[in-house]
């Protein structure tokens, strides 16, 4: 007796919508991103709202408060806790967990759950960001150069979650993963500026945070915040990681 | 056009890892309508030759067949005709048993009745049970669900060692 299979067909793209839904609900209910990525960035901009002097133009800052400083460089904190854990730890889970492995013996290829990721890391990214301009505008800063600041932020990101990837394709264990994530963060918020303001650097620091993504980055969006359209030298950066770290995470990253 | 005789055609597979030779010159051959079991002790290379079988691995020597399919060449279409259950695959802890269930389901064109699935398995009142909170048992039991949940015309269980 012979048996005749139905045509092979593509896996149906209301998959794609579950998968995203249910990574929603696992952002919700283990809410890491959501607290570095929204809470604890427009939280500290409000905290540091409440301190008289932080409100108070500064000469040495040329000209600016340091709330006016620090908007910028919590965009840039945003988004490094964004790729940094919230990308990188669920796909190092999944791939513990075997649930990689296991999707790939169904029509839906574990790229999917890789792209789902992505989209609700960045719609977190879009909140966050939405979060500090809204508290910031209401302090008195928006930017001044919406363009600019669409750019800077949209090459922010292709420089960043690219790396997280490669976090991913790198570390064998969720403990792995935010090993790396701590170690790569604390020398990146450096020379973001988040002790030490990009202004007050030696030159030689500021040389090294110009190259430096989350450096770049904070550059870029600082620039457009105060009014030109930032210039090529900090977009150039972001985008050279954005390849680098993105060629990298595709050579190496593993779903099993 | 695919058309198969036999669900399942295996002959002569041969997988090593390194020096350890895990499956040697296993045939296999499963009608329509059969139920084949493997059975041997740990490390007797079942779970090897199961995960040659649906084309997570790939074997040094033989074919494999499929309900007519090759494994690695005919992949996507395997997948939406063979459910497969794994020994080591788990779901995030924190995701509630229908919501693995509908997300799984919404993978295949004509997905079985999933209430009608999980009442067969004795899993119908856990709809609302986180996946952390399952006992080993009804983890078990819902893997299977899932393994049938596309509603295969051949179903492939790598099942652990029970009682």
């Amino acid at each position: 007796m012979t048996t005749t299979l139905i045509p092979p067909q593509a896996a149906p793209a209301a998959a794609f919508g579950q998968l995203v839904r249910n990574e929603v609900r696992l952002a919700w209910r283990q809410p890491t991103s959501l607290i570095g990525g929204l809470v604890l960035p427009a939280g500290l901009l409000v905290v540091f709202s409440f301190i008289p002097t932080f409100r108070q133009p500064q000469a040495s800052l040329g000209g600016l408060s340091p709330l006016e400083e620090y908007v910028p460089i919590l965009i840039g904190f945003s988004l490094a806790m964004l790729a940094l854990f919230g990308l990188p730890i669920p796909l190092v889970t999944y791939r513990e967990l075997g649930v990689l492995r296991r999707l790939s013996t169904t029509p839906v290829p574990p790229s999917w759950l890789l792209a789902a990721q992505g989209i609700v890391q960045l719609g977190v990214a879009l909140a966050g960001l939405a979060g500090i301009l809204v508290a910031g505008a209401a302090l008195g800063t928006p930017p001044a150069n919406p363009a600019g600041f669409a750019v800077a932020v949209v090459l922010s990101v292709a420089g960043l979650f690219p790396l997280g990837l490669l976090i991913a394709a790198m570390a064998r264990t969720t403990n792995g993963a935010s090993v790396i994530g701590r170690l790569v963060l604390i020398p990146m918020l450096f020379f973001a500026g988040l002790w030490w303001p990009r202004e007050l650097m030696p030159a030689v620091l500021r040389d090294v945070s110009d190259v430096v993504p989350l450096g770049a980055a904070v550059e870029a969006i600082q620039d457009s915040m105060r009014g030109p359209f930032p210039p090529a030298a900090p977009l150039l950066v972001l985008a050279g990681w954005a390849v680098l770290f993105g060629f990298l995470a595709m050579r190496l990253f593993r779903w099993e | 056009m695919t058309t198969y005789s036999s669900a399942v055609e295996i002959s002569h597979l041969r997988k090593t890892y390194g020096n350890l030779v895990a499956v040697d010159d296993v045939s296999v051959s499963v009608a329509e309508g059969e139920i084949f079991g493997i059975l041997g002790p740990n490390g007797a290379g079942k779970t090897t030759a199961i995960e040659c079988a649906i084309g997570l691995r790939e074997p040094d020597a033989g074919t494999i067949r499929l309900l007519g399919l090759d494994p690695r060449a005919d992949r996507d279409h395997l997948h939406q005709v063979v459910g497969v259950q794994l020994q080591a695959s788990a779901f995030p802890p924190k995701l509630r048993v229908g919501e693995i269930l509908d997300m799984c389901r919404s993978f295949y064109r004509y997905p079985a009745d999933v209430s009608e699935l999980t009442g067969a398995l004795g899993l119908a009142g856990k709809h609302g049970d986180y996946y952390r909170s399952l006992s080993g048992g009804q983890r078990h039991r819902l893997s299977v669900a899932l393994a049938l949940i596309g509603r295969p015309r051949l179903a492939v269980l790598d099942e652990k060692a029970m009682a």
